[in-house]
């Protein structure tokens, strides 16, 4: 099965919504616990990092027997060096950003550390795509 | 020790999950970095931070935790209270530090995550 969300680049009080979402619908798929979260904590990560960088995105969740599989595709400036932001504690977050309790360069190595399998291409000034596939 | 021992010692207010406060409490973590929260995997923990956001909230509905302490007399707004009794959360508000406040729990028995 599919869905799809849309997230508004810069809107912190809706940055989430869709992770809670997928969560809910995990839950009632009856998803291992473990695997839920480890898949949720790397969602909301890349949810908010739409949210924090970029103007608009979206969240394809492809979900069968097998494998979770996350498309998150935004529009917005692009990640010139994507082995620099992989790097721990390196940030380009705003101050609005760690206000909310982010920006502590630690989104993108939690995200690895949490999905089988996390594949990202950047183009500057037109966007970010990144594929995250947990396996059941 | 249970969440309502936990709101006693620190001279605290629960404002959310009153239903809840029976229930078991064994590690606490202080942090204002939501990321840091996102790193963990522990059961029964309790959250000590002065950020009070929507994101605070979102971030335990994502770690699977149950239980917010927020320090420096931090403000739950109404919006983060909607969320939090969706997702079934206690929320507790305390004017202490949050050096004063982790003292205090740690004193009182409730154990690190790390």
């Amino acid at each position: 099965m599919e869905f799809i969300y849309e997230v508004e680049g810069g809107n912190f009080i809706k940055a989430g919504n869709a992770s809670s979402a997928v969560k809910k619908t995990l839950k009632q798929l009856n998803v291992d616990p473990k695997i839920v979260k480890r898949t949720v904590v790397a969602l909301y990560e890349a949810e908010v990092n739409i949210v924090a960088h970029a103007y608009r995105g979206s969240i394809t969740v492809n979900i069968n027997a097998r494998s979770i599989r996350i498309i998150l595709d935004d529009d917005g400036p692009g990640i010139p060096d994507i082995e620099l932001a992989m790097r721990q504690g390196y940030s380009t977050a705003s101050p609005k950003v760690r206000e909310m309790g982010f920006g502590a360069g630690m989104g993108l190595p939690n995200i690895k550390k949490n999905v089988d399998e996390l594949n990202m291409s950047s183009i500057v000034n037109k966007g970010t795509k990144v594929e995250m596939i947990t396996y059941l | 020790m249970k969440i309502k021992e936990i709101a006693k010692v620190l001279n605290a207010q629960v404002v959310c999950g009153l239903e809840y406060v029976d229930n078991e409490i064994t590690r606490g973590f202080a942090s204002d970095l939501m990321s840091d929260v996102l790193t963990l995997d522990t059961d029964k923990m309790v959250l000590i931070t002065g950020l009070a956001n929507v994101q605070t909230i979102r971030t335990v509905e994502m770690s699977d935790v149950n239980c917010i302490v927020f320090v420096r007399n931090k403000q739950v707004t109404p919006q983060m209270l909607e969320l939090a009794r969706l997702e079934s959360l206690v929320l507790i508000q305390c004017e202490y530090s949050m050096f004063k406040a982790v003292g205090i729990l740690y004193a009182a028995g409730l154990l690190p995550v790390y």
